[in-house]
């Protein structure tokens, strides 16, 4: 078993597109319910070994002189709304998994990057 | 692990965004004041986002109405503060928003449950003011104190999103332009502002019982909110009236059938025909607790006649044991007070059993106005069937069925024309 993660943009982590689709509390609730739903299936299937929502702001701190500057300030579907990590066999696995995600079904995306293991 | 996360997927009730969402427009539109509601809503859309975002991994706060009202409550704070609307609003609170001193415990105690029904009320009152068309006046009640959005209005009404957001910016000029509040109607108007918001109820639950959505949920769902709102003016003592009680209770009797008034394909069953096991006993019972509540005082109010007639069909063993001739009273009595064509109807159908079926259609005859109906032509075939005129019958079907534009009244017609050959 091998570790990967997924980094989630856009979908319905961006706020400005929840807000032109006047999306109702009614459709939002589905859609969490869809989230809750996938993420219970992958802790069942001991797939699962963890991850966050993160929230649209922060900091970065860059370089020798560690300048610190206000959020990402990207465009706001670039932005990684959340992260998980789970286990797979390989990476076309660990795809395959992830078309279950509903990120993808509110025409976010996904990267599935493979988490580089110490034992070479 | 897994069982506790079960756990978390069931602590999300059904409609708890939508709810809670109609709860907190109505406590914020009553701080911010009825004018600046876009605001309101902005916040509480803003809120359910942010719920959305943190849940939706699986991690839901052990009180999720308690997390929903305290990020509402915070960003509300940032909104008064940021963009100074504490200046401009006029609400009964609005003295208490203008330091902070204040700001803080006041949005706490608007949070609290009575405050929070205190609030629903008087937007009731407020959606049902009597410079609003009927019409508008469920728009808003959905929007507002239902949670749904302009899309979800639109497909309930089978009306365009573009019709429901022109209807909602018209109102909400109309709001500004006279200058129309939240405040609670004094002593004196109490029982007619509040028959008034009974009658916008009325025609919401009809909306949902009798239109010819082909959603079945849709339907169901608008039934189930004018039923929620029902039930609120009855847990305040000042809207608790004999009249709250006996819609309520009609209410009751009416979605007690729900699960037998369609066939596995969708297609109706008549009231003849349903099978009674198939009501709910536990509605009608409430049904039953309600009426008996409403009958105090010494008004009779419509809901009193069609909340007993109601009372009679779900309390009735069988079709052929419905006391007919009480019901035809009950009628005649409700006939005399208002010109209603569908009441008319109703009362010849009823006539028709109590009294023989000729009678009904002499009566139905009578009623000129209502020939374009489609539902006074299928009553009056359904009388000629019986007296045994098939060809007759077969024909005002014929006619009854260009009337109609539901799949599922078109089927039902469909079929009795065959048994009339």
């Amino acid at each position: 078993m091998e570790k990967f993660l997924y980094l989630f943009r856009g979908g319905e982590n961006n706020a400005h597109d929840m807000r032109d689709n006047n999306l109702s509390p009614e459709e939002m609730q589905t859609q969490m319910q869809k989230w809750m739903t996938w993420m219970k299936a992958l802790g069942e299937k001991g797939i699962l070994v963890g991850g966050e929502p993160l929230q649209v702001t922060g900091k970065q701190v860059t370089g020798t002189k560690k300048v610190v500057t206000d959020g990402p300030f990207i465009e706001a579907k670039e932005i990684v709304g959340g992260y998980l990590i789970v286990n797979a066999k390989n990476i076309d696995e660990a795809v395959e998994i992830s078309k279950g995600c509903p990120v993808l079904e509110a025409d976010g995306k996904i990267e599935v990057r493979p988490i580089q293991s110490m034992e070479m | 692990m897994s069982s506790e996360k079960n756990n978390d997927v069931h602590k999300i009730v059904d409609h708890l965004f939508r709810h809670e969402a109609g709860k907190m427009v109505s406590v914020l539109t009553r701080i911010f004041g009825f004018k600046n509601i876009e605001q309101a809503e902005d916040v509480v859309q803003d809120t359910i986002l942010k719920a959305l975002e943190a849940w939706k991994f699986g991690k839901v706060p052990d009180n999720p109405q308690a997390w929903l009202y305290r990020a509402a409550k915070n960003k509300a704070i940032d909104v008064l503060r940021r963009q100074q609307l504490k200046y401009k609003i006029d609400s009964d609170i609005s003295y208490l928003l203008k330091s902070e001193y204040t700001l803080a415990p006041a949005l706490n105690e608007m949070f609290t449950e009575n405050e929070i029904k205190d609030s629903q009320l008087r937007m009731m009152f407020a959606c049902c003011n009597a410079s609003f068309t009927q019409e508008v006046q469920i728009t808003l009640m959905l929007k507002t104190l239902c949670g749904l959005s302009v899309k979800e209005i639109g497909k309930a009404f089978l009306s365009n999103e573009e019709t429901i957001q022109k209807r909602i910016y018209r109102t909400r000029e109309k709001i500004r332009e006279e200058n129309i509040t939240l405040d609670y109607p004094g002593a004196d108007a109490m029982t007619q502002r509040t028959d008034a918001v009974l009658k916008t109820l009325y025609l919401l639950f009809n909306e949902g019982y009798h239109s010819s959505h082909p959603e079945k949920l849709i339907r169901e769902d608008l039934c189930e909110e004018a039923m929620r709102l029902c039930l609120l003016l009855i847990e305040n003592p000042k809207t608790n009236l004999p009249q709250t009680n006996a819609l309520l209770a009609l209410m009751c009797y009416h979605v007690s059938r729900f699960g037998a008034r369609l066939d596995d394909k969708g297609l109706i069953i008549l009231l003849k025909d349903q099978n009674r096991n198939q009501w709910n006993k536990f509605l009608i019972e409430k049904g039953n607790e309600y009426l008996s509540y409403s009958a105090v005082g010494n008004v009779v109010h419509d809901f009193h006649l069609e909340a007993s007639i109601a009372s009679i069909y779900a309390n009735a063993t069988s079709y052929e044991n419905t006391n007919w001739k009480l019901i035809l009273g009950m009628y005649d009595n409700l006939l005399s007070r208002t010109n209603n064509p569908m009441v008319a109807i109703n009362r010849a159908v009823v006539l028709g059993e109590a009294e023989g079926y000729n009678k009904a259609i002499t009566e139905l005859e009578k009623l000129k106005t209502c020939t374009e109906n489609c539902y006074y032509n299928t009553s009056l075939a359904e009388m000629y069937m019986k007296v045994g005129d098939k060809e007759t019958a077969r024909k005002i079907f014929g006619k009854a069925l260009e009337l109609t534009s539901s799949n599922a009244e078109i089927e039902l017609i469909r079929r009795k024309i065959k048994m009339c050959s």
